[in-house]
């Protein structure tokens, strides 16, 4: 699709004052995205060694908090953001070669994913919570096949990294439904264009990164062992 | 002239003089390259200034010189490196035949409990020129043991037990502090550590025996039987825990392949919190003792088990935990 | 006065705009500085306030001034005010979002609004921190160990902790800033090879930052995730690990030092290089020195965990990776000294300060060397050694780098000079109150004067007021630059364009600069410090 004249004028009026260029302001903009990713890597970082550190030493323990975990809601999730990710690349995509209604659409399905990642998250939350399995003085914990739990203190601390993990991550699911949202906005009123599609793109690598976490987190607490939930 | 104006304190372990040797070093290389630094600061501000040397001489640099102050310096560490290593090898190994003494740390105050069952509250009574391992665990939070005339010090943790030693060799009163911030009395945990001449230890002993319930093994045989532990780990037959004579020291081979040594620290979890090593062929039965049983109490325990020798015959158990039973009673 | 002939003033970025809603939503570089330089002032004076409460409980071996539980309050707020609120942000915050854009010849940092929310998180920080403070304090000490933290101290631990959290993200965004300003916003011509170190420098810093950073805000979120819901990652009643908590702590906390040391680093390089009117000596060899301490500064954290429980072996990594992080530093230290190796000397304030940072650096580094020797740590660990270590890197080290810095860039930011005589006396000041201030705790720690102690035995009373008489002293050293910095603002010369001749492309635009920088974007095409063939003529202001 040719570039016309109202895209160079977007373009142009898009372009801020301290940079030379287009191409300067978008590759600028891209670095840093993908240097605040590198310090979300280290956020989550912290959480994961304090994770690996305690199943590690206490195997037993994780496993059997990995027991009473939602195969079927980890699995789903993990698909649902899969699927989410691909619509998202789709929609930078659309936006590259301006075709702005399929952009709008394929944000839409993006974001509607991300919210049934949320809303499988939060039945699952739900469970652990009635089954008392929040970390603190109301923390009960039966194993999936009700024998006594071999090690409950370090079993309690796999949840409370559980928590803290999904946790964190939800909020960072939550984040990206209101960048995707608010690209979606400034979408329908005509921001973007073949050479202005910056805020797209990296709205994109932020989706994206947050699936993977949810990718390292999904083998780390619900796969440890075969026996499941359900 | 050291005493109205010290630099270092007294010199009562067998360990201070390497320490002070290291420091002196150190102060005199230190001493040395700072003042290098300071002339020739001096020197070139004064010979290179404005009104004398209006024509700077653009140099851009010299490989030689940077390899020279990077391998010189590189070297000098070393050396450093290598004797501050030697000297904390030494700290870390015990030397065998220790006199040990257990320290429990709590806020604000020590416990010490020696062997031979005498209690004392921050005060360490030791002989001069015996190897004294200390075996210690806070009560509540993170303390330090700092002995500054013996060079020793080794953080003092909950839920663990660490250790450290020292050999006295002047006898005489010094400081011990509390050298890890843990609250409000900090500063007020205070204790001495006492060296006396052995004749005059052994009269403290024995002057000090009464008031105590024996010795800390013994306390802890005692306990042994009341809070139950006689029930399942049996010597004389196989019970549904393993045998613990003999046990300390050796490597015990857990139900996960893991093979780990049974030292104070097992002993403390596996009192406290079974579940998270399981011996090979035994199963996780035995309940958790966490909150019925003392620091103090955990040190009797761990000191009798110590205390319990190889067992003088074996029926169907082995010697060797790492192998299991073959019948389980259940 | 001007000394200056003009009869209009030149639009400037301070005279460009009026109006409170001009500063408060500025996306300016330069008057985000000016921000961050009020803020960071604040801060310093709240931290040295506490400081001098220390120093006045502590001329008397009892503890009588303040309760204990006060005491213990004082010292951890001065640690976290100082290390968290004033070092980390003082030279980036300040002189670093001024100065940066205008050495690469840009127009703006990469980010001129994430700049501006910087200083806005930076802020929302500081006051919930201070609110922890005011509302009752925090006594853990800055380094929060657990579970004291977690379980058994009664006091604002979560608000200190978030106010913490908070900051924490203003230094990564400014971190973040750094990076890809000098990463993409260069000038035609600047090459990395042509780059002043103080951007080297700065550069280095910010890559600890935006790595190191989050680290600790997820640390803190933890300890305040388990005080607020009793859980037990970190204690050991509920199977947690205090030593992990020591270890994600230091992780960041290490290189955190190196954070605030850089950046100070830095403008010793534009000092000394300026008043020696000399090339870099060794200039490769000073910039890649700043990277190595950033990477070498990430694996050597446990070196404060010596006698905590960690294993042998763990320890003699840890110190053989502390000693090889001291060498560049070392290397940094003879570059410096040999910059001025045949140079053309002058005594401003500035160099002034360089003098006093090189010689105090090298003490403060050397007793590093110290620490990092097993068994010499043993004796010496959390005594008043290690206070007067990293005192003599901080204080002796970066604070005398950041008044360097000031004095330095103070004619760019405000279009005034200081007066000279004032300001000599004042780093004289320093330099003697600091030595007297923190030499004795040398002596104090090796003798086995614990640190964080509110009462102490009656023999260590002498050197104990001989630390507090020169702490009076220090305190005259810092009150009296804040005076003539603000007098200099109304009744100060008027300052030229380059009013030291120094090369740096910084110099070639007015003083102060106007909004957009540079009239034409600069292109560069001499080598760094080429003082050469750069602005030769004699210094005339301030000699």
């Amino acid at each position: 699709m040719a570039t016309s004249d109202v895209d160079i004028q977007i373009a142009e009026r898009a372009l801020q004052h301290h940079f030379a260029d287009m191409e300067q302001q978008q590759e600028t903009s891209t670095f840093g995205m993908w240097m605040f990713l590198l310090t979300e890597i280290m956020f989550f970082g912290g959480l994961f060694t304090a994770y690996l550190v305690y199943r590690a030493s206490y195997y037993q323990a994780f496993v059997e908090g990995s027991q009473k975990m939602e195969l079927w809601a980890g699995a789903t999730n993990t698909a649902v953001l899969i699927c989410s990710s691909l619509t998202m690349a789709l929609g930078v995509r659309a936006a590259q070669t301006g075709r702005k209604k399929l952009m709008i659409v394929l944000l839409l399905i993006t974001i509607l994913f991300g919210l049934g990642f949320l809303g499988i998250k939060g039945v699952e939350y739900h469970e652990h919570w009635e089954n008392h399995e929040f970390p603190g003085p109301n923390f009960h914990f039966e194993t999936i096949d009700k024998k006594p739990p071999v090690d409950p203190q370090h079993t309690e601390i796999y949840f409370s990294l559980y928590w803290a993990m999904t946790g964190l991550h939800a909020l960072h699911m939550i984040i990206g439904v209101g960048l995707v949202s608010w690209i979606i906005i400034a979408g329908l009123m005509s921001a973007y264009t073949p050479s202005y599609y910056t805020p797209v793109e990296i709205v994109g690598l932020y989706w994206h990164f947050v699936d993977l976490v949810w990718i390292y987190l999904f083998p780390l607490l619900y796969l440890i062992s075969k026996k499941h939930g359900g | 002239m050291w005493q109205n104006f010290p630099l270092f304190p007294p010199r009562a372990s067998a360990l201070a003089w390497q320490v002070d040797g290291l420091y002196f070093l150190l102060v005199a290389v230190s001493a040395f390259f700072t003042l290098l630094i300071f002339v020739m600061i001096f020197i070139f501000a004064v010979k290179y200034r404005r009104e004398a040397h209006p024509h700077p001489v653009q140099i851009e640099g010299s490989l030689p010189l940077e390899l020279t102050w990077t391998l010189i310096p590189l070297g000098i560490c070393m050396i450093f490196f290598a004797w501050g290593s030697l000297i904390y090898f030494q700290e870390a190994r015990p030397p065998k035949g220790a006199m040990e003494v257990y320290v429990v740390g709590k806020q604000w105050m020590w416990k010490i409990e020696h062997d031979t069952g005498q209690r004392e509250i921050n005060q360490l009574h030791v002989p001069v020129g015996r190897d004294v391992k200390v075996i210690m665990s806070s009560q509540d939070v993170i303390h330090s043991f700092f002995v500054p005339a013996f060079r020793v010090k080794a953080d003092v943790l909950p839920g663990r037990f660490t250790m450290t030693w020292f050999r006295p060799t002047k006898t005489g009163s010094y400081y011990l502090f509390c050298s890890q911030y843990c609250g409000t009395q900090h500063s007020g945990m205070v204790g001495e550590v006492i060296v006396m001449e052995p004749t005059a230890y052994q009269a403290w002993l024995s002057g000090n025996s009464g008031g105590t319930s024996g010795s800390l093994s013994a306390n802890g045989q005692q306990l042994f039987q009341q809070l139950g532990c006689a029930t399942c780990h049996r010597f004389d037959t196989q019970g549904r825990g393993p045998n613990l004579a003999g046990l300390f020291g050796k490597p015990v081979l857990l139900d996960d392949g893991r093979t780990v040594v049974a030292d104070e620290n097992y002993i403390r979890e596996s009192i406290l919190n079974p579940g998270a090593k399981i011996v090979a062929g035994f199963k996780p039965i035995m309940p958790s003792f966490q909150g019925q049983v003392s620091e103090d109490n955990l040190m009797a325990l761990v000191a009798y088990i110590k205390s319990l020798a190889q067992p003088q015959q074996s029926q169907s158990a082995s010697n060797h935990q790492a192998v299991p039973e073959t019948s389980n009673v259940q | 006065m001007a000394t200056a002939v003009q009869t209009v003033e030149r639009e400037n970025y301070l005279n460009s705009n009026y109006g409170i809603k001009s500063w408060l939503l500025t996306t300016d570089h330069k008057r985000i500085a000016m921000l961050y330089l009020v803020s960071i002032t604040a801060m310093f004076w709240i931290g040295g306030f506490f400081a001098m409460m220390i120093r006045l409980e502590l001329l008397t071996p009892a503890g009588d001034l303040v309760t204990s539980d006060t005491y213990n309050k004082l010292f951890t707020m001065h640690g976290i005010i100082m290390v968290f609120f004033f070092l980390i942000p003082s030279v980036p915050a300040v002189i670093g979002n001024f100065v940066i854009p205008l050495m690469v010849g840009a127009k703006d940092l990469a980010f001129p609004r994430v700049n501006l929310l910087s200083w806005y998180i930076y802020m929302l920080g500081a006051i919930t921190a201070l609110t922890a403070m005011v509302t009752g304090g925090v006594d853990t000490g800055w380094t929060f160990y657990t579970p004291f933290s977690t379980t058994y101290s009664n006091t604002h631990v979560i608000g200190a902790a978030i106010g913490i959290f908070i900051a924490g993200f203003s230094s990564i965004l400014t971190g973040l800033n750094f990076i890809v300003t000098i990463h993409r916003m260069r000038a035609p011509g600047l090459t990395w090879r042509r780059l002043p170190l103080f951007c080297w420098s700065n550069y280095a810093a910010a890559l600890i930052m935006v790595l190191g950073t989050p680290v600790i805000a997820i640390t803190l979120l933890l300890v305040a995730l388990e005080r607020a819901f009793n859980i037990g990652v970190f204690n050991p009643q509920l199977g947690g690990d205090p030593l992990l908590f020591q270890h994600l702590f230091w992780f960041y906390s290490h290189p955190a030092v190196y954070i605030m040391i850089l950046p100070g680093m830095g403008v010793i390089s534009e000092v000394v290089t300026c008043f020696s009117r000399k090339r870099a000596f060794g200039y490769e060899f000073v910039a890649l020195a700043s990277i190595a301490i950033a990477v070498l500064g990430f694996v050597v954290w446990a070196h404060h965990m010596f006698v905590a429980g960690i294993s042998v072996y763990a320890a003699l990594v840890f110190s053989l990776l502390s000693y090889l992080v001291a060498i560049p530093s070392a290397v940094k230290v003879f570059n410096w000294t040999a910059t001025m190796y045949k140079g053309s000397i002058s005594y401003n304030t500035p160099m002034l300060y360089a003098f006093g940072f090189i010689g105090l650096f090298t003490v403060g580094g050397l007793t590093g060397i110290f620490l990092a020797s097993l068994g010499l740590d043993v004796h010496v660990h959390d005594t008043y050694f290690v206070v007067a270590h990293f005192h003599y890197v901080m204080v002796g080290g970066m604070v005398m780098a950041y008044m360097a810095g000031l004095h330095f860039w103070w004619p760019k930011m405000t279009g005034r000079m200081y007066p000279e005589a004032w300001a000599k006396l004042s780093a004289l000041l320093v330099f003697v109150g600091f030595n007297t201030t923190f030499f004795p705790q040398f002596i104090l720690g090796y003798m086995g004067a614990p640190r964080r102690y509110h009462a102490y035995p009656p023999e260590f009373q002498v050197l104990n007021v001989l630390s507090t008489a020169g702490a009076s002293i220090l305190a005259v050293g810092y009150v009296l630059p804040m005076i003539y910095f603000l007098w200099s603002l109304r009744y100060g010369e008027q300052a030229p364009p380059n009013p030291w001749n120094a090369v740096g492309l910084e110099w070639m635009t007015a003083s102060p600069p106007p909004t957009h920088n540079f009239d034409e974007t600069p292109v560069v095409t001499w080598e760094a410090y080429d003082y050469e063939h750069q602005p030769q003529e004699e210094i005339t202001v301030g000699h």
